[in-house]
C-alpha cells in the first residue's frame, strides 16, 4: 500500500484577476521507502506541493492520503477534512520538514530546538533528552548542542535541522531545498546524511535543482507549470 | 503543553528585550505602586489608630468637649461648649444603671519629676484619674496598688509613677512609700505601672497618675479644664443601651435642650474607626482613579508590545505550528508573556508601593504593615490586565498562517 496518494491536486491563488494555478493537477503516489527527487524550473510549483505533503498548506481540491489517513478529500465544495489541529497533530508525529533556510530558533541550543517536535509531541522530558541527543549524534553533532544556531556554520545548522526532522520517527522526512544554501562540499555531507536516512528504511522526498544530487534518489520527478512532467523511476 | 517551554520562551523574549520589557513594565509598576502605595499608608495610619484605642479595650466609650478628629472648620462651636467638669461627672454617677466603671481625668505635658538629688527631663505627663481608672484604660501595676476612692475623697498626696519614670528615679531603690517632687509638692510613692510601651511614637510610661481631686489643688479649678470621661460595660449586650443612658443623662444634666445637638462628643473605637474610614475615603478613590488610567495605560502599552513582538517573531511562530505547535500552544504562548511581563511589573509595584506606603510607619515611628489583600488585588488585576490586553496579540499569533509565517521576512 503506498504511504502518500495525491489525487487531482489543485492549488490556485486568486490575486485581484489574476489566478495562479501553482498547482495544476498533480497526482503521485509515493511508497514506503522510497527516495524521491523533484526537480523543475523556478515557479514550477515543487514547494507548493512539498507544503501540501507536508500539511503546511491545504489543496484547493484534490484528495490527499498519508500513512492510510484521509486528510484532504475531493467532496463537493472542496473544503479539507483534517482540521487544523489535527494538521498540527500529523505534522508533529508523521512528517520531518528540512528547510533551505533551516529554520532554527536562533536563541535556542542545538538541543533545545531538535527537543522542540518532541515537546509539542508531550513526550516525557527525560525521553526527550535522550532521544534529542540519540538525533544530534546521529549527525554528529553531539559535541555542538549547547550551542545556539548563530554560533554555528551553515553546514552544523542544516545538521541539527535534520536532527529535528528525524527526531519524532517521522513517516516521511520533505526536505526543500535543503543544500540551497550551502557551499558544494558540506551539500554531499548533508546529502550523505540524507542518503543514510534512506538506507535505515526512511522515506525522502527531497526538492533540488541539481543533477548530481537528484540522481541519489531512485525516483526523480520533473515539476513544470504546476504539472509533473516526467516521472522516472530507477530501477 | 509543556508550562516550562512556555516559561523559557517567555523568559527569553523578556531577556532580548531588556529596555522594551522595562518600559513596558514601568506603566504597570506606577499603576499598582500607586494604588498599593496609598492603601498600605492608610493601613498604617489605621493600625497606628486602632494600637492607639487599645489602651480603651472593647466595651469602652469615652466622652470628650471635642470630638476626636475633626474634620471641618467647627472649633468655635466646640469651644464655646460648656467644659465637662468634675461636678458634672459626680452628678452623672448616681444616675447610671448600667455602665460598670465610669472615670473622669485630665492630663499635663512637660513636667519634671524629682527624687532627692535625681531629676527626669521636663517631658513627664501627670495625669489627673478618678478611682477605678484601671478598669477603663486597662492600666495594671507592678508594684504597690491603685489610686482609691478614699485617695480621691482625700485628695491625697500620692502617686503612681509609669515605669519610665521609676525607673529614671528610682534605679536600686524600692520606689514604693518614697516622695518625690513635682513642682515643688510632696507626693508619696504608692504604685510602679506595668510597662506599657509606645503609641504613636509617644511612650506611656513617662507618667504619674494622681487623684484628680489632688490634680486640681495645683492645676487648675475643678471648672475650669474640660474632663476626659470614660466608661466601661462589660456586657457586650447591654453597651448600646449604656451608651446611650450616658448620653441621655449628661444631656440633662447639662441642659441640652430637646431637638439641639449634644453639647458633647461620645465616641466609642469603632465609630473611630469608621470616622477615619470616611476621612480617608477620598484619598482611596483618588488613588484608585490614578492608578486605573496608569493601569489603562499600561495595559494599552503591554498591548502595543505584544503585537510588535507577535509581529517580530511572526517566523519563530511558523517554525513552531510546522513543528507540531497548535493554535492552543501558540496562544498560550503568548499570553503567558504578556503575564509574565505584567505579574513582574506587578510585584515590583507592590514591593514599591508596600515599602513606599510604610515610609510614614518609619518616620512616625508607626508599626510596619503589610496588606496581603493589597498585594493580592494587585496581581489579580495584573492577570487581568494581562488578559484582557495581551489576548488580542496572542490570538492574532495563534491564527497565523504557517506558510505564511515562514515566509515572512
Ligand atoms: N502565497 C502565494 N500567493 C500567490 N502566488 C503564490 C503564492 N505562493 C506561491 N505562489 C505562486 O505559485 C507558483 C509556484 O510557487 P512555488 O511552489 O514556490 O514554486 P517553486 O518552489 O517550484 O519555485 C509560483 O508562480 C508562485 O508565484
Ligand atoms: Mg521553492
Amino acid at each position: 500500500m503506498s504511504l502518500l496518494i495525491l489525487k487531482n491536486i489543485f492549488r490556485i491563488y486568486q490575486i485581484g484577476d489574476i489566478e495562479v494555478r501553482a498547482l495544476n493537477g498533480v497526482d503521485v503516489d509515493v511508497e514506503r521507502n522510497e527516495y524521491v527527487s523533484i526537480m523543475g524550473p523556478s515557479g514550477s510549483g515543487k514547494s507548493t506541493l512539498m507544503n501540501i505533503i507536508g500539511c503546511l498548506d491545504t489543496p484547493t481540491k484534490g484528495g490527499y492520503e498519508l500513512d492510510g489517513m484521509v486528510i484532504h478529500q475531493e467532496v463537493k465544495d472542496g473544503t479539507g477534512i483534517a482540521s487544523d489541529d489535527q494538521l498540527a497533530v500529523i505534522r508533529n508525529q508523521k512528517i520531518g520538514f528540512i528547510f533551505q533556510t533551516f529554520n532554527l530558533l536562533p536563541r535556542m541550543t542545538a538541543l533545545h530546538n531538535v527537543e522542540l517536535p518532541l515537546i509539542y509531541g508531550g513526550v516525557p522530558r527525560a525521553e526527550r533528552l535522550e532521544r534529542a541527543q540519540a538525533a544530534l549524534e546521529q549527525v554528529q553533532l553531539a559535541d555542538r548542542m549547547h550551542h545556539k544556531p548563530n554560533e554555528l556554520s551553515g553546514g552544523q545548522r542544516q545538521r541539527v535541522a535534520v536532527a529535528r526532522a528525524l527526531v519524532n520517527n517521522p513517516s516521511i522526512i520533505l526536505a526543500d531545498e535543503p543544500t540551497g544554501n550551502l557551499d558544494s562540499k558540506t551539500s554531499h555531507d548533508i546529502m550523505d546524511l540524507i542518503d543514510n536516512l534512506h538506507k535505515e528504511g526512511n522515506t525522502i522526498i527531497l526538492v533540488t535543482h541539481e543533477h548530481d544530487i537528484a540522481e541519489r534518489a531512485n525516483r526523480v520527478i520533473h515539476m513544470l507549470d504546476g504539472k509533473i512532467h516526467e516521472d522516472n523511476k530507477k530501477k | 503543553m509543556n508550562f516550562k517551554e512556555i516559561f523559557r520562551s517567555a523568559r527569553d523574549s523578556i531577556r532580548q528585550n531588556k529596555l522594551r520589557s522595562f518600559l513596558t513594565l514601568l506603566g504597570v509598576v506606577i499603576g499598582i505602586f500607586s494604588i498599593i502605595g496609598v492603601m498600605t499608608a492608610i493601613n498604617v495610619l489605621q493600625q497606628s489608630v486602632e494600637d492607639n484605642m487599645n489602651g480603651l479595650g472593647a466595651g469602652t466609650f469615652q466622652v470628650q468637649k471635642f470630638p476626636n478628629v475633626n474634620m471641618g472648620n467647627n472649633w468655635w462651636k466646640y469651644q464655646s461648649r460648656k467644659n465637662l467638669d468634675y461636678k458634672d461627672f459626680q452628678r452623672l454617677l448616681p444616675r447610671l444603671t448600667i455602665v460598670d466603671y465610669a472615670t473622669a481625668e485630665d492630663w499635663r505635658w512637660n513636667n519634671t519629676f524629682k527624687y532627692k538629688d535625681k531629676s527626669t527631663k521636663a517631658n513627664m505627663i501627670i495625669a489627673g484619674i478618678t478611682h477605678n481608672w484601671e478598669f477603663t484604660n486597662n492600666l495594671r501595676v507592678d508594684m504597690g496598688r491603685m489610686i482609691s476612692q478614699i485617695d480621691e475623697e482625700n485628695a491625697s498626696h500620692v502617686v503612681i509613677l509609669g515605669s519610665e519614670a521609676a525607673d529614671i528615679l528610682f534605679q536600686n531603690i524600692n520606689p514604693i512609700g518614697e516622695n518625690i517632687k513635682i513642682d515643688g509638692v510632696k507626693y508619696r510613692v504608692i504604685g510602679v505601672a506595668e510597662e506599657r510601651g509606645q503609641r504613636f511614637g509617644n511612650s506611656m510610661d513617662n507618667r504619674a497618675y494622681m487623684p484628680l481631686t489632688t490634680y486640681f489643688k495645683y492645676y487648675g479649678q475643678a471648672n475650669f479644664t474640660s474632663l476626659n470621661y470614660c466608661f466601661s460595660i462589660l456586657d457586650q449586650d447591654q453597651f448600646e443601651e449604656g451608651m446611650q443612658e450616658v448620653i441621655n443623662e449628661l444631656r440633662l444634666i447639662r441642659g441640652d435642650k430637646i431637638g439641639e445637638d449634644n453639647s458633647f462628643e461620645a465616641w466609642t473605637n469603632a465609630s473611630l474607626i469608621d470616622q477615619f474610614n470616611q476621612m480617608t475615603a477620598a484619598i482611596r478613590i483618588a488613588a484608585a482613579i490614578i492608578a486605573s488610567i496608569a493601569l489603562l495605560a499600561s495595559g494599552i502599552g503591554i498591548m502595543n508590545i505584544m503585537l510588535v513582538t507577535v509581529s517580530e517573531r511572526t517566523r519563530e511562530i511558523g517554525v513552531r505550528k510546522s513543528l507540531g505547535a497548535k493554535r492552543r500552544d501558540v496562544l498560550f504562548q503568548f499570553m503567558f508573556e504578556a503575564m509574565i511581563l505584567t505579574e513582574i511589573g506587578g510585584v515590583v509595584g507592590i514591593i514599591l508601593g508596600i515599602i513606599g506606603g510604610n515610609v510614614i510607619a518609619i518616620i512616625a515611628d508607626m508599626s510596619f504593615v503589610f496588606p496581603w489583600d493589597w498585594a493580592i488585588i494587585g496581581l489579580v488585576v495584573c492577570s487581568g490586565i494581562a488578559l484582557i490586553f495581551g489576548s488580542y496579540p496572542a490570538y492574532k499569533a495563534a491564527s497565523l498562517d504557517p506558510i505564511e509565517a515562514l515566509r515572512y521576512e
